[in-house]
């Protein structure tokens, strides 16, 4: 066993300048849940720009506090927050876009430095207004049809994003040191993987039900299943 | 070979220096407008005198009159400024601090300083940037490059007016420039306070200075931490010129624009569009 993680480690380093080797990866899965009562979803007014409601048929509610059967919640930023062994930086262009008045996706994880490009697919004007404490905070306008703003991050931050034409759009940009961050889907599902072997802090953020971190082992090419269940809370 | 080892033995005494110092913001924030020095130390004795009132002991802007003023005195440990020079998301210069205090806003409480002297001013801004990481670990940014003004024509004026409706200047300041536009009653600004769009009727000053220049340096660096943002990367030198000749004439004094744009409108207001949803053209 002990030997298996040292030639494991051991060739992490060997193949840690080439990119994404053939290290025994493992794979860290699992599920977000909540206990409690979540605050309510609701269906949100863009009465104001009227292109924005006639773009949805059904009104659509804020995402501020997404759940889903069997109390599963998504939009929850799941990343190692420690024991990361030199991974590769992630270097694909992370997309975010503003579509119908709304942030696609609600929260966009990305590492430090990765490229961010932020699209306006809307015939009409954003200004995104990140809310970096940290990070310098900016505020751009973007009318339509303008070429998409590209960007990095240079600290690990979860940075509030607004629009101040259109008081409902809300996002979140988490930028992360690691380049391991999964967000969970509908099903409240994550994976985290490419994972060498070695001890890891796996840390769940939801910008309304806190953080939770569980420390979990891997020890080759397995995959391991850690659950979270988020304490929510009504306003 | 030689300058490296000088520059070591610089480093090294400078560390020494530092060692000794105890809390090191003092020489870390200086502050340097043209040829004056600001210190920290004699800035703190006048922020405690002169500032303290409403920005506060910490630089929070939570002094003991800050529930009585709104908007809010700033707060200086989020190194976030509304009139610059520099681009969005940049530190503003030493000057640009200068210049605030100097010219004090007319859209706030916070009055001129002019009564203070230059140097005094100086060591101010030495004090407020210790309240602040951000001036330990970054660098104010690079001012933005301002071209020089060509003259202002009905065409100009017609070309900012059109770019006023594109850029929906008018969402927040209103058809007219009243600051009544539809997105006008729910800004806020990066504290989630309420916070009113300018009003062009309202007087000759703009927030961060009078002059064109200023207004073009307004929508081209954005007012951070509030609602107003950059629009740099969408307008080029000419257009922002165009919007500024625009803008003039919205105010209620006699500017060399409005001059211009009476006499057009004199024989041209029918073909105009309203500002406004759908609005704007010729
Ligand atoms: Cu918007």
């Amino acid at each position: 066993m002990m030997l298996r993680i040292f030639a494991g480690s051991m060739l992490v380093v060997l193949v840690g300048a080439a990119g994404r080797g053939p290290f025994p990866a493992g794979t860290i899965n699992g599920k977000v849940t909540y206990t409690g009562t979540p605050p309510k979803a609701h269906p949100i007014d863009m009465a104001k720009e009227p292109n924005c409601v006639t773009q949805h048929p059904t009104p659509v509610s804020t995402q501020d506090a997404v759940t889903g059967p069997g109390n599963s919640v998504r939009y929850v930023v799941v990343y190692i927050a420690a024991g990361d062994q030199g991974a590769p930086a992630a270097t694909d262009t992370v997309h975010y876009d503003q579509k119908g008045c709304m942030y696609i996706p609600h929260v966009a994880a990305m590492q430090v430095h990765q490229p961010l490009a932020i699209f306006n697919d809307d015939p009409h004007s954003h200004n995104i207004h990140p809310l970096a404490r940290i990070n310098p905070e900016w505020n751009k306008s973007q009318p339509k049809g303008a070429p998409p703003i590209r960007t990095t991050w240079e600290q690990p931050e979860f940075i509030a994003v607004k629009c101040n034409v259109h008081p409902w759009m809300h996002g979140y940009f988490a930028v992360l040191a690691t380049p391991h961050f999964s967000v969970t889907d509908t099903t409240g599902a994550f994976m985290l993987a490419g994972l060498p072997p070695g001890k890891y802090t796996v840390t769940a953020w939801h910008e309304r039900f806190g953080t939770q971190s569980q420390e979990v082992t891997i020890g080759g090419a397995e995959t391991k299943t850690v659950n979270f269940v988020l304490t929510a809370k009504p306003y | 070979m030689r300058p490296i080892i000088r520059r070591m033995a610089r480093m090294a005494a400078l560390s020494v220096l530092l060692g000794a110092g105890g809390t090191t913001a003092g020489w870390a924030q200086e502050s340097q407008v043209g040829s004056i020095t600001g210190h920290t130390d004699a800035g703190k004795k006048l922020y405690r005198r002169y500032c303290i009132g409403c920005h506060g002991p910490s630089g929070d802007g939570a002094g003991e009159n800050a529930p009585w003023i709104d908007p809010k005195p700033r707060d200086f440990t989020l190194a976030v400024f509304k009139c610059r020079s520099t681009p969005s998301g940049a530190l503003p210069t030493d000057e640009d601090l200068f210049n605030a205090i100097t010219r004090g806003f007319v859209t706030t409480y916070m009055p001129q300083w002019r009564p203070l002297t230059a140097q005094n001013r100086t060591d101010l801004i030495a004090y407020i940037k210790t309240f602040s990481p951000k001036w330990r670990s970054g660098k104010p940014g690079t001012p933005i490059a301002i071209p020089a003004e060509p003259a202002p024509t009905a065409e100009s004026i017609l070309r900012g007016r059109q770019l006023f409706q594109r850029m929906e200047c008018w969402k927040c300041h209103g058809p007219a420039g009243h600051g009544d536009g539809p997105s006008a009653a729910t800004l806020t600004d990066n504290k989630d306070l309420p916070i009113r769009p300018y009003d062009f009727s309202t007087g000759t000053r703009f927030m961060c200075g009078a002059t064109n220049q200023d207004l073009y340096r307004i929508f081209m660096t954005g007012l951070d931490g509030s609602p107003m943002p950059s629009f740099a990367d969408q307008l080029k030198p000419a257009e922002a010129w165009d919007l500024v000749h625009f803008l003039r004439t919205l105010q209620p004094i006699e500017t060399r624009e409005a001059a211009i744009w009476r006499d057009w409108l004199n024989t041209h207001a029918r073909e105009l569009k309203p500002i406004g949803p759908g609005g704007g053209g010729r």
